[in-house]
């Protein structure tokens, strides 16, 4: 890592107008290199696309941001100024990043609705909790976006009984409860059937318009669907950024991704 | 001392024949005069002539001496001639001391027994001890060079210059010169003396000096040799403790041998296979009771094999120990991969039901297991002692690491088990027939630990108990190592061994393994998957 | 706030166990005292202890299925924390014997005077006093937990590894506590206790009030989880048991759930531990012996974990199973017998004998929210 002191405050300066900011951010794991100088910018509102081929980073990167793993070296900040890479799990939820899983996670012994009402933004301390008593906004709050996950008519089931698809549902329900400001959605395609996944795409695009997403995925008609600005990662690094026209014409991105 | 001089006696017995047929008869004139002496009156005075006989350095004297201090030399009344004498049927049979020739008899009237107290038979011993110095025999030289340094006597010191002038032996010539010292630091010679002796003995090192200068340093007056005495105590009990600190390494060693026995097994159940095994500690005590039964046939039935029930026991214990395993892993652990907290559960009652059933069979006391004859007795090394049965499982337990290590590396069935451990559906759509390698493998590590109970049988208690002493250790070792890391477990082993015996000698045997557990229990919160952990991501997953 | 979060708890099971159970603790004692010995209702006064010692097994079950069940850590120590809590009302006990021990010694202990000892050590101050022993019971598991938990938990020690730790910890206990210039009695422990509180230890009231005593804390445990588990925290709890990560994605910090639930769970064993001794009148280090947890954690598998009347129904039918064998002629044949227990429950009865009744009778598809039978099955992350 040979990078000066003061470059850490030029980063932070060009850091300061977006939402998220990657840069030079290297991971390796016994030798292995799963990230190599990778560098992202994502601006507040945007909705972002990332695509690669298997290893490419692209889960590294999201356990990176939300502060699962430590990079080895480069920056990371959040809403301009914030370090991420000082901060754990928990307090990273707590300023407004939200993380779906590629697998659906859910309280599986819990209700559809407490999924809903723990993720809900709000008590968070332990002898808080404790004490705590829900509120009628609390209430009103998880049934609207039981409606928007159109889950209500399951609302006193218990989370593993849901369909796969509805268990991604109720996950991106969850991540709306915690009111994020960015969202980081993991393959929230994988394992669904087409007319789902087209549904997930408008649910997406919804939850676009007041917060930043980034969503990483396999699924080419699905990032169709979601029109939007695409990243290409290999190895590591980024390849390519732009439309998806513009990547889908790049030579490069051919060449280790779309052209096999 | 009692003994020393009866040791004394032995040897100088045979010496006696040794010599005896040798003498020339000229020389044994020369001698009578000094032999007569020993006739005068008065220990001081028979003192001074057994000093005079020894100095002449002839063997020949030591039968003479040897015969004085049992009491078997007489003065005849009339001419004061000293005699060998021995009951004959009407008084005493005599014989010349120095030649052995015959000299008549003697009524019990005209001889008297020339008497000897402690300070005498001292001067004798000492006497004999130089004597022997100029023995052609090589190992009387040294045992007597050895015997001189210790009793370092200063009216020995011109004695030993010409012993030393003569001899050609180097190892004996230093003994000598340290015999020399030790003699010079008890006479009256000038302090500079003195001192050159202290940096001999200094050099020389180990306990025995020690004793020496701790005496001359309490006895001797505040000046240089004081001084030099002082200093060369410390620099020995420097060296001493180094030697401590080699013997705490080789003790440590020992105890690691045994954790990696132990743990070896566990390190492919749980390490490799990830299986939490309660019951290891058991399969352990199983190896030892193989062991048991094994030495009991060969006592009742063919007690000539018995140096040889280690080497028939070890493929018992692994057969038996590994039979339990595959059962195990058939009947209950199959059911519950990926239930970690319901296989400890299920492994600890098994454990339960074996210790049970060896408890109804066997009894509950414990059984005797012995060491074949050559896992008994120990040698010294420098100032270090190791006893045989000790060595034997520190080379055993890296026999069997690295013949795992083989298995595990060199074989297809090793090949397999790491397959299936990495990526069961890949492995198993490739056409590994996976239960098949979930069964071996764990009856591989189940019978590791039946050839553990083996060794350990050698230096534990065979009882019921057994393994449950070793089940908390072996899962130190292997979370300390870094679970799924063979190596690891080696490291882990020796480790927790040797600092288990550092720091015995100052917090005392229990409390040290209590440090040592709430090491490695603050450790683990540190490195929660060990020393030599795997990272990334298919370890998190 | 306090009593919203007790109260909020009192639904009608809750009400009904409790009543159940202090019901018991009163009629039993009532039974031994106001019947003559040759009436059939008599419950003789080595029952009524029998079943105090069961009572206080029960709250130690209690406390190892609360982090367990619904918190997914399985502790293979909570023996040490019950022995603790033993220990220290075991200290309370030896002062009050005073001048009556076999060498008289009106300041020291018998096996103080035995080895020699000149004076009480520092750690002995205060026990003469009852509320001060009471305190240390409390204090001392609860002290052990924090500082045990904090390490563990910070550094995320989840699983297997967490559960092997606590062995370690109860073992390194063991060790401790045989040593006789620990100043605990060594090999022996504390034992020939005279009175609690002034009364006579041995006397049938004094055994009754003891019964009752182990009643109602059972009771108070029940009645305290409960409300944990109802509430928010309750919820945070089972999440952290479902999927660890997942819980701190949403913002929550497990470690602090985990360490406040851990030390909750301590202090409740070290009381169960504290009214053990006085009933079987001895504490000694046997009780550190992993064994001990481990056989504790098996009354909870067998009861049902994840609900909080199946430890209570599973310490008492072990026990009673385990009374029962050993009295007869096949005693030798219980470890057998609790073995194979081992073995069956894990393979055959998942959910113990109070989760799988309770499971059957909320069959109907879960159409109302499930109060506090949370399945635990394949879900519980152990080793992640």
């Amino acid at each position: 890592m040979n990078t000066p002191i003061d470059s850490t405050k030029v980063a932070h300066a060009k850091a300061k107008d977006s939402l998220l900011y990657l840069d030079g951010v290297s991971v390796s794991f016994d030798g292995f290199k799963a990230l190599r100088g990778l560098s992202l910018v994502i601006e507040p509102g945007e909705m972002r696309a990332i695509i690669g081929p298997n290893g490419a980073g692209k889960t590294t990167m999201m356990d990176v941001i939300t502060g699962k793993t430590k990079p080895d070296s480069g920056d990371v900040y959040f809403a301009g100024d914030t370090d991420l890479t000082r901060m754990d799990e928990a307090s990273i939820a707590s300023l407004g990043i939200g993380r779906k899983f590629q697998k659906p996670t859910v309280f599986e012994s819990h209700t559809v609705w407490d999924n809903i009402d723990l993720a809900l933004a709000g008590v968070r301390k332990p002898f808080a909790t404790l004490f705590h008593r829900t509120t009628k906004a609390e209430i009103a709050r998880v049934e609207e976006i039981l409606e928007t996950i159109r889950l209500t008519d399951k609302r006193d089931w218990l989370a593993a009984n849901l369909s796969h698809g509805q268990k991604q549902w109720l996950e991106i329900g969850m991540l709306l409860a915690q009111e994020p400001k960015l969202l980081l959605v993991d393959e929230p395609a994988a394992g669904m059937t087409d007319a789902e996944t087209a549904e997930t795409a408008i649910l997406l695009k919804e939850i676009a318009k007041t917060k930043s997403v980034v969503v990483v995925e396999h699924d080419m008609t699905f990032v169709r669907d979601l029109d939007v600005k695409v990243t290409v990662l290999h190895e590591g690094s980024v390849l390519s950024e732009g439309s998806l026209d513009v990547v889908s014409a790049d030579p490069k991105v051919i060449e280790v991704y779309l052209g096999r | 001392m009692v003994d020393m001089i009866s040791r004394f006696k032995t040897l100088l017995a045979t010496l006696a024949l040794v010599v005896l047929a040798a003498i020339p008869a000229a020389h044994a004139d020369d001698l009578k005069p000094l032999v007569d002496g020993l006739g005068k009156s008065g220990y001081a005075a028979l003192r001074q002539a057994v000093g005079a006989l020894a100095a002449t350095g002839d063997p020949a004297v030591a039968p003479i001496l040897q015969s004085l201090s049992t009491g078997d030399l007489y003065v005849r009344k009339s001419d004061r001639a000293v005699f060998a004498a021995t009951k004959a049927e009407d008084g005493f049979k005599l014989t010349d001391p120095a030649t052995g020739t015959d000299a008549g008899t003697a009524t019990s009237g005209e001889i008297d027994k020339i008497k000897v107290n402690n300070a005498v038979r001292e001067a004798v011993t000492t006497a004999l001890g130089s004597l022997t110095l100029m023995s052609p025999d090589i190992a009387k030289r040294r045992l007597a060079a050895a015997d001189m340094f210790r009793n370092g006597d200063p009216a020995q010191i011109s004695l030993l210059d010409q012993a030393i002038a003569k001899e050609s032996d180097a190892g004996i010539a230093a003994t000598l010169q340290l015999a020399r010292a030790a003699a010079v630091l008890k006479s009256d010679q000038p302090d500079a003396d003195k001192i050159a002796a202290i940096h001999v003995l200094q050099t020389k090192g180990g306990r025995d000096v020690l004793g020496q200068l701790t005496a001359i340093e309490a006895s001797s007056a505040d000046g240089a040799v004081k001084t030099a005495a002082a200093d060369a105590l410390t620099s020995i009990r420097g060296t001493l403790k180094l030697w401590d600190g080699a013997q705490n390494i080789l003790y440590g060693v020992s105890l690691g041998s045994v954790l990696l026995l132990a743990a070896i097994g566990l390190a492919i159940t749980f390490g490799v296979m990830g299986v939490i095994n309660m019951a290891h500690g058991e399969m352990v005590m199983l190896g030892a009771y193989t062991t048991f039964v094994v030495q009991e046939l060969i006592r009742n039935n063919a007690p000539w094999l018995f140096d040889w029930s280690l080497a028939i026991a070890l493929p018992l214990a692994f057969l038996v120990a590994g039979l339990v395993g595959v059962l195990i892993e058939r009947m209950v652990i199959r059911y519950l991969y990926g239930r970690p907290l319901e296989t400890l559960l299920a492994t600890w009652g098994v454990s339960l039901i074996l210790q049970q059933a060896i408890r109804t069979w066997f009894g509950p006391n414990n059984r005797e297991v012995g060491n074949p004859s050559w896992m008994s007795g120990a040698f010294e090394l420098g100032n270090l002692t190791i006893t045989y049965n000790r060595m034997w499982i520190v080379v055993f337990s890296l026999v069997v690491f690295a013949a795992l290590m083989l298995v595990l590396k060199r074989t297809s069935f090793g090949l397999q088990t790491r397959a299936v451990t990495q990526n069961r559906p890949m492995a198993s759509s490739m056409g590994i027939r996976t239960p098949w390698v979930d069964a071996l493998t764990f009856g591989l590590g189940s019978g590791i630990a039946g050839i553990a109970g083996v060794a350990l049988s050698q230096i534990d208690n065979v009882s019921p108990n057994l393994g449950q002493g070793y089940i908390i250790d072996s899962f130190m070792v292997v979370v300390f190592g870094g679970v799924g890391n063979l190596w690891g477990t080696l490291v882990g082993a020796f480790t927790l061994g040797i600092a288990n015996k550092f720091l015995e000698p100052y917090a005392g045997a229990v409390l040290g393994k209590i440090l040592v557990l709430v090491f490695i229990i603050l450790f683990i919160q540190k490195r929660p998957r060990g020393l030599f952990a795997l990272k990334g991501r298919a370890v998190e997953a | 706030m306090l009593t919203s979060f007790i109260l909020r708890a009192l639904d009608r099971r809750t009400s009904i166990v409790l009543l159940v159970i202090l019901g018991i603790g009163i009629l039993l004692p009532v039974l031994n005292l106001a019947t003559d010995p040759s009436s059939p209702f008599h419950v003789p006064t080595y029952v009524l202890t029998l079943l105090g010692k069961y009572l206080t097994y029960a709250l130690l079950a209690l406390s190892v299925d609360l982090v367990w069940g619904f918190c997914g850590i399985l502790s293979l120590g909570h023996g040490a924390f019950f022995a603790l809590g033993g220990y220290g009302m075991g200290m309370y006990l030896m002062r009050q014997i005073g001048d009556r021990g076999t060498y008289g010694n009106p300041i020291l202990p018998d096996f103080m005077v035995f080895l020699n000892w000149k004076e009480l050590p520092w750690f002995w101050t205060g026990f003469d006093h009852f509320w001060f022993a009471a305190i240390i019971v409390l204090l001392v598991p609860g002290l052990l937990a924090f500082v045990f938990g904090w390490f563990a938990f910070r550094s995320r020690v989840t699983g297997v590894y967490l559960s092997i730790i606590t062995q370690a910890m109860t073992y390194a206990l063991l060790l401790a506590f045989f040593r006789n210039d620990m100043g605990f009695g060594g090999n022996n422990g504390l034992t020939d206790f005279k009175d609690i509180l002034g009364f006579d230890i041995q006397a049938d009231a004094t055994r009754g009030a003891l019964f009752f005593a182990s009643a109602l804390a059972l009771a108070a445990g029940f009645w305290i989880c409960r409300a944990v588990i109802a509430s928010k925290f309750g919820k945070v709890l089972v999440a952290v048991r479902d999927a660890e990560s997942r819980t701190r994605f949403i913002g929550y910090r497990v470690e602090g759930y985990k360490l406040v639930v851990w030390t909750l769970s301590a202090m409740m064993a070290g009381v169960a531990g504290a009214l053990y001794v006085p009933q079987v009148g001895i504490i000694n280090p046997g009780e550190f012996a992993p064994a001990n947890s481990i056989e504790a954690v098996i009354w909870v598998a067998v009861g049902g974990r994840g609900t909080l009347i199946g430890p209570i129904v599973g310490a008492l039918l072990v026990n009673f199973g385990k009374t029962w064998f050993t009295s007869g002629m096949m005693a030798e044949y219980w470890l057998f017998v609790l073995g194979s227990l081992f073995v069956l429950v894990t393979l055959f009865l998942p959910k113990g004998v109070v989760g799988t009744l309770m499971a059957k009778k909320d069959r109907k598809p879960a159409e109302k929210p499930i109060e506090d039978v949370v399945a635990p099955g394949a879900a519980v992350q152990a080793a992640e």
